[in-house]
């Protein structure tokens, strides 16, 4: 007689998943008037929230070694300003510059990634530094609000505006009877892609199976033979280079640079993370989770949004509240296992 | 004494017999004989003249071990002697000062710079400390860092499932392989990091005081899986404090004492007498000599009295009282509840029915510090978790409690906690570089005591000691039993709780029987070793 055991990290996916489907559902009968149920405002949600998926996603690994990462909102400062001055102002070739702005996200996360590995220094304190720096590094580039338009960068900006539609089916009519076609936007095949490549990493490779390990226990780890540090480095590196994936995503979004750009994302990243199950202890956790986390984070804000009348600050206190219920969650959970034993 | 061969008792001292009859079935096994012969020549791995100082300690001067291929080699020696760490020298967690390792077909010698290296040279090592991720499952503990991957290079889960199946139903132990390692107790978690290191195609295991979580029937497991390894021409290294078990399924020993190397002998030639000796490096202290003086109640002072505690789930309503200076014992099988009963007197678990009075008074604690406030002392079984602040000195964990009952307020003066933790290094003789020395430098029995003498510098009315004799040696052992009877001669009241009932027996005057998490029967009086065993195993058994 085998048993079929749920483990609690699934029933906390579960959860996860099952809130934000009731969150859209009770946003579609409250809203139904305000075009809530069309599928091209979940589509938008996607499309607004593609950078933050990418970051996440970055979040989620280098969290479930047991660290942290707090540099990514200013990274993404970072590389949209200098996509903008380069491109916008400068008048740049794009494919080189988006070449460039993920190099630098690699040594970025290479740096970080050494002095929290190999040096033994607490993620927080490194990867505040980090943050410093790139916020910094924004200001040193131009304290302007800077623009990429069609004509300083026609091609970047026919990218940013590329449709992708889906098929006529999964949209609605107007009341002027012609079709509108849910379309989505280059930036959210390349969101959902790291999604699926990481969830990938993360269950099928040795890489993404030490990151767990290593939370798990750092020391067991390595007595087991898996290299930690190394583990680590990696992880800090993912972050940083998914974090400029991110940012070009999110530069094309906004198709500009501004020093308060991007200010708390890693806050949002956090939040979206721990929302989708990870621990901030390690070893728990996956990407899936987090894209939810994600769309629960945009849903509220669409709510909020939508609702017209409340202050946008409502979505804070909104997601504060749900920060509190899944971390309450957690603890139930890992009070019950204990109970167990 | 059928406990032995069904879910096993916890008994470490019992005769041979007991060990249950898969481990019996094959006794000619068990002896020093011809069969290994052949492979005896055949040098594994020699260590010499390996020297490892720590700050204010050497830990290993000029110690040796040869391993032969085929064979059960115990490393023995007091805590402190060095065992583990010229274990963790061979495995790379350690880097030696001088000394050569050599192992065979390797030219030159080896110097293993981390655990991975060491794995490639063929070593395989299953730690005391169980070093397995909690999170993943028991497949992947297994298997991590060499997972079956398919074609395109990822993890293969299926495959790796089955394999782990297999790898555990070859070991007798019953576990889903799907679910995560926290869900199984310490004993199958060890039998799991024994497999993984066995799976490894290693030539030499070392196998660290794998046995004192483990019950009787895992123990045998344990063994003939050994013998099967050893027949497989594996050398093993088998670290242990169980005289009983070195005896068993050992061919030769190696005694190391104060970090250097003492001897090597043919378990044939040992008798267990002058093995103790040349560990103590003295005659053997007779251990029947103790004899509980001040026992049997010699005051009628009642310091502790519990009424119907309980715990759900955990401990069902007991009574309990102690008197000034007696000693009395709690046994039962491991999980019966013995630990749980303290933890409820103690309020470690806060207990949720009945009343607890200390000297006639009401005691309602919320927390461990009430309790300490009114003079209870509690030294837990699990020294790692609830005990012991790794990376504060000796000094700081001494003076921990008694800090704690003053408040942060009433800081001691330094030259008043210099005075309290040089006596107490003393007075327990505390192998310790310096008071400063972070505990986590200590090896496991001194530890135990640094936990005992922060208890102790309390002056508590009350001293509950869970198991607090569990994974150190004979030799301690004998300190820590006389210890206890001194204090309870000064008028302490304790309660002893141990694995082994000769131990009980020759402290305690009074003695709580635990079963299934009830308290079933108290014995005092003309107590021997089968009319404990007979009161634990409850009706059934005679």
């Amino acid at each position: 007689m085998k048993r079929v055991s749920i483990n609690s990290n699934t029933v906390l996916l579960l959860i996860t998943i099952g809130l934000f489907a009731a969150m859209y559902a009770a946003g579609c009968v409250i809203y139904a008037d305000k075009g809530f149920s069309h599928f091209q405002t979940f589509l938008n949600v996607l499309i607004t929230n593609a950078g933050l998926i990418c970051v996440a996603c970055g979040m989620t690994c280098v969290m479930l070694t047991g660290g942290i990462d707090i540099s990514v909102g200013s990274l993404i400062a970072m590389d949209c300003m200098i996509l903008a001055y380069s491109m916008g102002v400068k008048g740049y070739p794009c494919v080189p510059m988006l070449v460039f702005v993920l190099a630098i996200g690699l040594v970025f996360g290479l740096v970080q990634g050494f002095l929290v590995a190999y040096m033994e220094i607490q993620p927080f304190i490194v990867t505040m530094a980090g943050m410093f720096f790139a916020r910094g590094m924004t200001a040193v580039i131009s304290t302007a609000q800077l623009s990429i338009t069609q004509q300083s960068n026609p091609q970047y900006y026919a990218w940013a505006n590329a449709k992708i539609e889906l098929p006529a089916f999964l949209g609605y009519m107007n009341n002027k009877g012609a079709v509108i076609v849910p379309f989505i936007r280059p930036t959210v095949v390349i969101a959902l892609a790291v999604v699926a490549i990481i969830f990938l990493v993360l269950r099928y490779t040795k890489f993404g199976r030490s990151l767990y390990a290593v939370g798990g226990s750092e020391s067991s780890a390595k007595m087991m033979g898996l290299d930690v540090r190394r583990t680590k480095l990696k992880a800090y590196v993912l972050s940083s280079f998914l974090c400029s994936i991110g940012g070009i995503c999110y530069s094309l979004n906004t198709m500009a640079g501004a020093v308060q750009q991007a200010k708390g994302f890693e806050m949002e990243a956090i939040a979206s993370s721990v929302i989708g199950g990870t621990l901030l202890t390690g070893g728990v956790g996956n990407v899936i989770g987090s894209l939810f986390g994600v769309l629960i984070n945009g849903t509220i804000n669409t709510l909020v949004i939508t609702n017209g009348k409340l202050l946008s600050s409502w979505a804070n206190i909104a997601t504060a509240a749900l920060l509190c219920f899944f971390i309450i969650l957690q603890s139930v959970f890992a009070l019950i296992k204990e109970r167990k034993k | 004494m059928q406990s032995g061969e069904k879910g096993g008792s916890v008994f470490q001292n019992r005769p041979f017999s007991q060990y249950g009859e898969a481990f019996c079935a094959g006794p000619s096994q068990l002896i020093y004989t011809e069969r290994v012969k052949h492979m005896e020549d055949q040098i594994l791995l020699t260590m010499r003249n390996v020297c490892k100082a720590f700050p204010g300690v050497r830990a290993l001067e000029n110690a040796q071990i040869t391993l032969r291929k085929g064979e059960i080699h115990a490393l023995m020696g007091e805590n402190g002697a060095g065992k583990s760490t010229l274990i963790k020298v061979l495995t790379g967690v350690y880097q030696f000062d001088s000394g050569e390792i050599r192992i065979q077909g390797i030219n030159e010698p080896v110097i293993n710079r981390s655990t991975l290296e060491a794995q490639k040279n063929g070593i395989a090592t299953v730690y005391q400390e169980i070093n397995l991720c909690p999170n993943l499952s028991v497949a992947e503990n297994l298997f991590i860092g060499r997972e079956p991957k398919s074609r395109l290079g990822l993890i293969d889960w299926r495959t790796m499932n089955k394999r782990a199946k297999k790898i555990m139903d070859d070991l007798d132990i019953d576990v889903d392989v799907t679910l995560t390692l926290e869900n199984y107790s310490l004993a199958v978690q060890q039998m799991i990091a024994i497999a993984r290191a066995v799976d490894m195609d290693c030539r030499i295991l070392i196998l660290d005081e794998p046995t004192s979580s483990l019950d009787d029937g895992e123990v045998a497991k344990l063994f003939k899986l050994m013998l099967r390894l050893k027949e497989e021409g594996v050398g093993i290294i088998f670290i242990t404090h169980f005289l009983e078990q070195v005896y068993m399924v050992c061919d030769r020993i190696t005694v190391l004492r104060n970090g250097r190397f003492v001897g090597e002998y043919g378990v044939g030639e040992m008798p267990r007498v002058k093995l103790v000796a040349a560990m103590l490096g003295k005659d053997f202290d007779d251990l029947a000599s103790i004899k509980p003086e001040g026992g049997a109640a010699s005051s009628e002072e009642v310091v502790v009295e519990a009424k119907g505690l309980s715990h759900k789930g955990k401990i069902k309503p007991f009574d309990f009282i102690i008197r000034k200076g007696e000693v009395v014992g709690v046994t039962g099988l491991l999980g019966s509840g013995r630990s749980e009963m303290v933890r409820c007197i103690y309020g470690a678990d806060r207990a949720q029915t009945g009343t607890l009075k200390m000297k006639g008074r009401e005691l309602k604690a919320k927390a461990p510090i009430d309790s300490i406030k009114a003079g209870m002392g509690f030294l837990p079984d699990d020294r790692k978790a609830d005990g012991l602040i790794g990376d504060l000195s000796v000094r700081e964990n001494i003076i921990l409690a008694m800090q704690a009952r003053e408040g942060i307020f009433k800081t001691l003066p330094p030259s008043k906690q210099n005075e309290l933790a040089d006596k107490f290094i003393e007075m327990l003789r505390i192998k310790t570089a310096s008071r400063e020395t972070p505990v986590s430098q200590l090896s496991g029995g001194n530890q135990q005591k640094v936990i005992l003498a922060r208890w102790l510098c309390t002056h508590p009315d009350f001293l509950i000691l869970d198991e607090p004799t569990r994974g150190i040696d004979v030799g301690t052992k004998t300190e820590f039993q006389k210890l206890i009877l001194k204090f309870a001669s000064e008028g302490m009241s304790v309660v002893f709780i141990s694995s082994e009932i000769e131990e009980m027996l020759r402290t305690c005057s009074r003695m709580c029987v635990m079963r299934d998490g009830a308290k079933v029967d108290e014995i005092e009086g003309d107590m021997t070793q089968n009319s404990v065993m007979a009161a634990i195993a409850g009706g059934e058994a005679k």
